[in-house]
C-alpha cells in the first residue's frame, strides 16, 4: 500500500519518539538511601499536621521521629512496600497513607478521573465528528446564493474571521 | 462604632433587598408591558440608587470594623479574637479578613464595590445592566442576611472586657497576607458580575453577543485577580510554612484552584461563541459553574467539611451556603430550561484537526482536570460515608491524576495556536510543527545529557519523568509561540522596515487578544517549568552548634552564631549563617524562630536567597529538646524563581489582551511623498 506524502516524516517521528522513549528508560543509576525517602512521601505524618510524613518540619513532633524511625527498621528487616503500608495502617488507620490504596472502595479514587477524561474525550470526538458530519450536509444543501441577505452576510462575517492565517487566536 | 456597625449593616441589607424586589418588578413590568403607578424605568433606576447606597452602608460596616481594630475596642468578640494592641499596623488590616465575621464582611464589601461600579456604568446598556445589578442584589442580600443573623462580626462580648485580645494568628502575620486575601476575594466574588451578566442575558434573552464581549472583560479581570491571588498564595506558603514547597494541594488550595480552572475554560471557548456563534449553552453553563464553585470554595473554607490547615475560620454556617448554592443552582436550570431555544446554535466544524477542535480539548482538559480536583477534595468524605473510612487524598494522588493531565494541557497550550480556524492540510501541519518537534526532541536530549534520569533503581522515577517531559513540551511551547511572534513580526518588518522588536511591538498591538494570549501561554509555560523543577528539591537537617557547617549542593553553611529579639508583638531566635560558595563567603542568611507573645503560638520566618536556578531555602525549626542543640533544614529547590517569574509574564499579558487593539481608522500611516500606498497590511500602525 502506498502512503500519502506526507505520511514518511510522521512515521519517522513515531520511531524516532519510541527510539528516545526506549533511551529515556534504559538510563539511570542506583540511590540505595532512595527507597527510604520514597516511602516516607507515601506515608502522613500523623501528629495532626497534615504533612508527609518525609515533610514534617515540626521540631518535637511526637510522631514524625518514631514513624520515621519504624520505617527504617522496616526497610532493613527487608519488608516489602505492601508489608510496610499494612504495618502503618493496622497500626495508624488508613489515613496514614499518603493516597488511597488499589483496593476495594479505594480503587474509586483512582478510576474515576481516568473513566471520566476517558468518557469526556470519547463525547469530545463523537461531538466534533457529528458537528463535521452536519457541516458536510449543510455544504451539500442550499445554494449560498439562495439564502437571505442577512445569512449571507453572516456566514461572510464567520468566514472572514475565521480564514486560515488571520487574527484568531484570543 | 459597634452599633454603628451593625447599623450599617441592617441598612445595607434593607437597601439590597430594596434593590432585589424593586429590581425584579421593574424589570417584569417592562418584559410584560403592564401599566404601573410608577413608570418601570423609573422604579429600575430606583433600584440602581439603592444598589449604590447599599455599597455606602457595607462600606461604612467595614471602616467600622477596621476602626474598631485600630482603636482595640475589646468590646467587639471579634476583635479581642482577632488583635490585640501590639499587632503593626498593617496587620490590623489582616484582622479583617483573619476571621468568618470579618472576611464574609470583605465579600460583601468587595461584592458591593464590584455592584458599585456596574451600576455606575449602567448606561453601557441599561435593560443588561438593571438585571446584572438585580442578581449582584439577590447575591448580596445572602451575605448580608449571614452578617446581620449568623456570623454578626460587631458582636459584643459577654462579661468583662479584656486589657488585650488573643492576637492575629501568627500565620497570617506576614506581608502577603496583607495582600493575598484580598486578592484571592476579589478574584472569588468577581465571578459574581460574568455570572450576573450571563444570567441575565438569558433571563432577557439579550439579542446579539454584546453581552459576551462585556462578559469577557468583567472576567479577565477576575481571572487576573484570583490567578494573582492563588500565586500570592503560593508564596506565602512557600515562605511561611518552612516545609519547602508551595503547593501542598489542601482542600482550600484547590477551592480556588476549581473556579480559576472553569474560568479559563470560559475565556477560551468564548471565543468559539464570538467567532462561529458555537456553543452558547456551554459557555452560559461553564460561568454558572464557576460561580458556583467559588460558593464551594467558601463552604469548604468556613464550614468546615473538609480539615485543611488554611481554614482559619470555620463555624456552621455550612448550611446557608449549601442553601444559596442549591437555590442559585436551582435559578440557573429553571432559567436554562424556560430560554433554552435563545441558546441554540449550529454547530459547524470542517476538521477534526483545526483551532476549533483544539478549544474542545482544552475545554475538555480543563473540565477534567476540575473534576479530578473536586473529587480528590471531596472524596475522604464519600469515603467515610460509604464504607465508613476516612483516607489520605494527599500529594502522591493528585501527582499521579493531575500532572499527566497537567502536561496534556500544556501540549494543548503550544498546539492550538498553530492549528488555524476551519481546517487545516498535512503541509500546513508539517511546517507549523517542526520547529517544536525540533525542539521537543533537543530538549530531551540536553535534559538526559544533564542528568535528568526518569529511570532509577530499577523503577520508573516518576518526578524525574514527568519534570523531562515538562520541560520537552514547554520548550516545544515555547518555540510554537515564539515561532507565530516571528513570523507576524517578520512580516511586519519586511512592509515597514522595523526592527523586529518595534514589529513584534506592533504586532501585539494590532490584535492585543491574540498576542496578549500567547504572552500568557509563555508565562504558563515559565510557571511549568518552575514547578517540574520541584522533581530535583534536595534538602539536608542537622544540629548546628557554633562552626558547625551543613553543606547542601554548592553551598556551606557556616553557623556563625545565634541571636535573640524581642518587641511588644513576639519574641525570636535567629541563627546567624555565613553562606560559602567555592570556599568564598557569599551572603549571610538569617532564618528565625518567632513566638508571638499573644497568641503564645511558634511562627517560623524562612531565610531565602533566590536566584534563576535555584532557591536556597534554610529553616531554623528551634531547638532540639533532648541536646538542646538548634536545628537547621536547608533546602535546596531549583526553578522556583521561575514560577513568580512567570507569574509577572502572566499578568503582563492579561493586561495586554485587555487593551483594546489598535484599529484602522486610528491608524497614522507616513507615505513618502508622491508614492502610494502599497501595502493595505498596514493598518492600525504607527510610523
Amino acid at each position: 500500500m502506498r502512503l500519502p506524502k506526507g505520511s514518511s516524516f510522521w512515521i519517522k517521528s513515531v520511531q524516532a519518539s519510541a527510539l528516545a522513549v526506549a533511551v529515556c528508560f534504559s538510563l539511570g543509576a542506583t540511590d540505595p538511601n532512595s527507597r527510604l525517602n520514597d516511602m516516607s512521601h507515601r506515608l502522613m505524618c500523623t501528629c495532626g499536621c497534615a504533612e508527609i510524613l518525609g515533610e514534617c518540619n515540626h521540631v518535637g513532633c511526637p510522631n514524625s521521629t518514631g514513624e520515621l524511625n519504624e520505617l527504617r527498621a522496616a526497610i532493613a528487616d527487608g519488608k516489602s512496600d505492601h508489608e510496610i503500608n499494612d504495618m502503618f495502617v493496622a497500626k495508624y488507620g488508613a489515613v496514614v497513607l499518603a493516597a488511597p490504596t488499589a483496593h476495594g472502595f479505594d480503587l474509586v479514587a483512582w478510576i474515576a478521573p481516568f473513566a471520566v477524561f476517558g468518557a469526556a474525550l470519547l463525547g469530545t470526538v463523537l461531538l466534533v465528528r457529528r458537528w463535521s458530519v452536519g457541516r458536510t450536509l449543510v455544504a451539500a444543501g442550499p445554494d449560498p446564493a439562495s439564502l437571505d441577505p442577512a445569512e449571507q452576510a453572516r456566514r461572510e462575517k464567520i468566514r472572514r474571521e475565521t480564514d486560515a492565517g488571520n487574527d484568531g487566536g484570543f | 462604632m459597634a452599633a454603628f456597625g451593625s447599623f450599617s449593616l441592617l441598612i445595607a441589607l434593607a437597601l439590597a433587598g430594596y434593590n432585589l424586589l424593586a429590581g425584579i418588578l421593574a424589570l417584569r413590568l417592562i418584559a410584560t408591558g403592564q401599566q404601573a403607578r410608577i413608570s418601570p424605568e423609573r422604579l429600575a433606576d430606583t433600584a440602581r440608587r439603592a444598589g449604590i447606597a447599599s455599597f455606602v452602608a457595607v462600606t461604612a460596616a467595614a471602616f467600622a470594623l477596621v476602626w474598631a481594630v485600630f482603636t482595640n475596642d475589646f468590646s467587639i468578640t471579634y476583635i479581642v479574637e482577632h488583635s490585640n494592641r501590639a499587632l503593626p499596623g498593617p496587620y490590623k488590616f489582616s484582622a479583617l479578613w483573619s476571621g468568618q465575621e470579618g472576611s464574609l464582611l470583605l465579600w460583601a464589601w468587595l461584592l458591593a464595590a464590584y455592584g458599585f461600579v456596574l451600576r455606575l456604568t449602567h448606561k453601557t446598556d441599561v435593560k443588561l445592566y438593571a438585571y446584572a445589578g438585580t442578581i449582584l442584589a439577590g447575591i448580596q442580600v445572602f451575605f448580608l442576611l449571614i452578617l446581620n443573623i449568623a456570623a454578626p462580626p460587631f458582636a459584643l462580648l459577654r462579661g468583662a472586657i479584656p486589657d488585650d485580645g488573643n492576637g492575629l494568628n501568627p500565620l497570617l502575620q506576614y506581608p502577603e497576607m496583607v495582600i493575598h486575601p484580598p486578592m484571592l476575594y476579589l478574584g472569588y466574588v468577581g465571578f459574581s458580575v460574568p455570572f450576573a451578566f450571563a444570567l441575565g442575558a438569558l433571563m432577557m434573552r439579550y439579542p446579539g453577543e454584546k453581552w459576551i464581549k462585556v462578559t469577557r472583560v468583567w472576567t479577565m479581570v477576575t481571572w487576573l485577580f484570583l490567578t494573582c491571588g492563588i500565586f500570592l498564595g503560593m508564596h506565602w506558603a512557600y515562605a511561611v510554612l518552612g516545609w519547602g514547597g508551595y503547593w501542598g494541594w489542601d482542600p482550600v488550595e484547590n477551592a480556588s484552584f476549581m473556579p480559576w480552572l472553569t474560568g479559563t475554560a470560559f475565556l477560551h471557548s468564548v471565543m468559539m461563541q464570538e467567532k462561529k456563534g458555537m456553543m452558547k449553552s456551554w459557555n452560559v453553563w461553564l460561568i454558572f459553574s464557576t460561580f458556583l464553585l467559588t460558593l464551594l470554595g467558601t463552604l469548604l473554607t468556613r464550614a468546615g467539611l473538609v480539615s485543611s490547615v488554611h481554614a482559619f475560620a470555620q463555624s456552621s454556617i455550612g448550611t446557608w451556603f449549601v442553601v444559596f448554592m442549591g437555590l442559585v443552582l436551582l435559578v440557573c436550570i429553571f432559567t436554562y430550561v424556560l430560554q433554552r431555544s435563545h441558546l441554540k446554535s449550529e454547530h459547524h466544524l470542517e476538521s477534526l484537526v483545526s483551532r476549533e477542535s483544539s478549544f474542545l480539548f482544552n475545554n475538555l482538559v480543563l473540565l477534567t482536570a476540575c473534576f479530578v480536583i473536586l473529587w480528590g477534595t471531596l472524596f475522604p468524605i464519600l469515603s467515610e460515608y460509604v464504607v465508613g473510612n476516612k483516607v489520605t487524598m494527599g500529594a502522591p494522588w493528585y501527582n499521579a491524576v493531575a500532572i499527566p493531565i497537567g502536561i496534556f494541557l500544556l501540549f494543548l497550550t503550544g498546539v492550538g495556536p498553530l492549528l488555524p480556524w476551519r481546517a487545516t492540510s498535512f503541509k500546513s501541519i508539517r511546517r507549523n510543527f517542526v520547529l517544536p518537534v525540533i525542539a521537543f526532541w533537543a530538549t530531551v536530549i540536553v535534559c538526559l545529557a544533564a542528568g535528568v534520569r526518569p529511570w532509577q533503581d530499577g523503577a520508573l522515577n516518576q518526578g524525574n519523568f514527568y519534570a523531562l517531559v515538562a520541560f520537552s513540551v514547554g520548550a516545544a511551547v515555547m518555540t510554537a509561540i515564539l515561532s507565530e511572534f516571528l513570523r507576524g513580526a517578520g512580516v511586519i518588518s519586511k512592509q515597514t522596515g522595523r526592527n523586529l522588536f518595534a514589529a513584534t511591538w506592533l504586532l501585539t498591538r494590532r490584535n492585543t487578544r491574540r498576542y496578549g494570549g500567547y504572552i500568557i501561554h509563555i508565562g504558563v509555560v515559565i510557571v511549568v517549568v518552575g514547578l517540574a523543577g520541584a522533581a530535583f528539591n534536595r534538602s539536608e537537617e542537622r544540629e548546628l552548634a557554633v562552626h558547625d557547617k551543613l553543606s547542601i549542593g554548592p553551598y556551606t553553611l557556616d553557623c556563625v552564631g545565634f541571636t535573640q529579639d524581642s518587641n511588644l508583638n513576639y519574641n525570636s531566635e535567629y541563627a546567624l549563617l555565613d553562606v560559602y560558595k567555592d570556599g568564598k563567603k557569599q551572603f549571610q542568611m538569617t532564618p528565625e524562630k518567632r513566638v508571638y507573645l499573644a497568641s503564645e503560638q511558634p511562627q517560623t520566618m524562612v531565610a531565602i536567597h533566590s536566584v534563576p536556578s535555584w532557591d536556597l531555602y534554610v529553616v531554623y525549626e528551634g531547638t532540639n529538646p533532648d541536646t538542646g542543640q538548634p536545628i537547621i533544614k536547608a533546602f535546596l529547590n531549583p526553578l522556583v524563581g521561575w514560577i513568580w517569574a512567570g507569574l509577572v509574564i502572566l499578568v503582563w499579558g492579561t493586561l495586554i489582551a485587555l487593551v483594546p487593539s489598535l484599529s484602522p481608522a486610528t491608524a497614522s500611516v507616513r507615505v513618502p511623498a508622491r508614492a502610494a500606498p502599497s501595502e493595505p497590511a498596514l493598518k492600525g500602525g504607527h510610523l
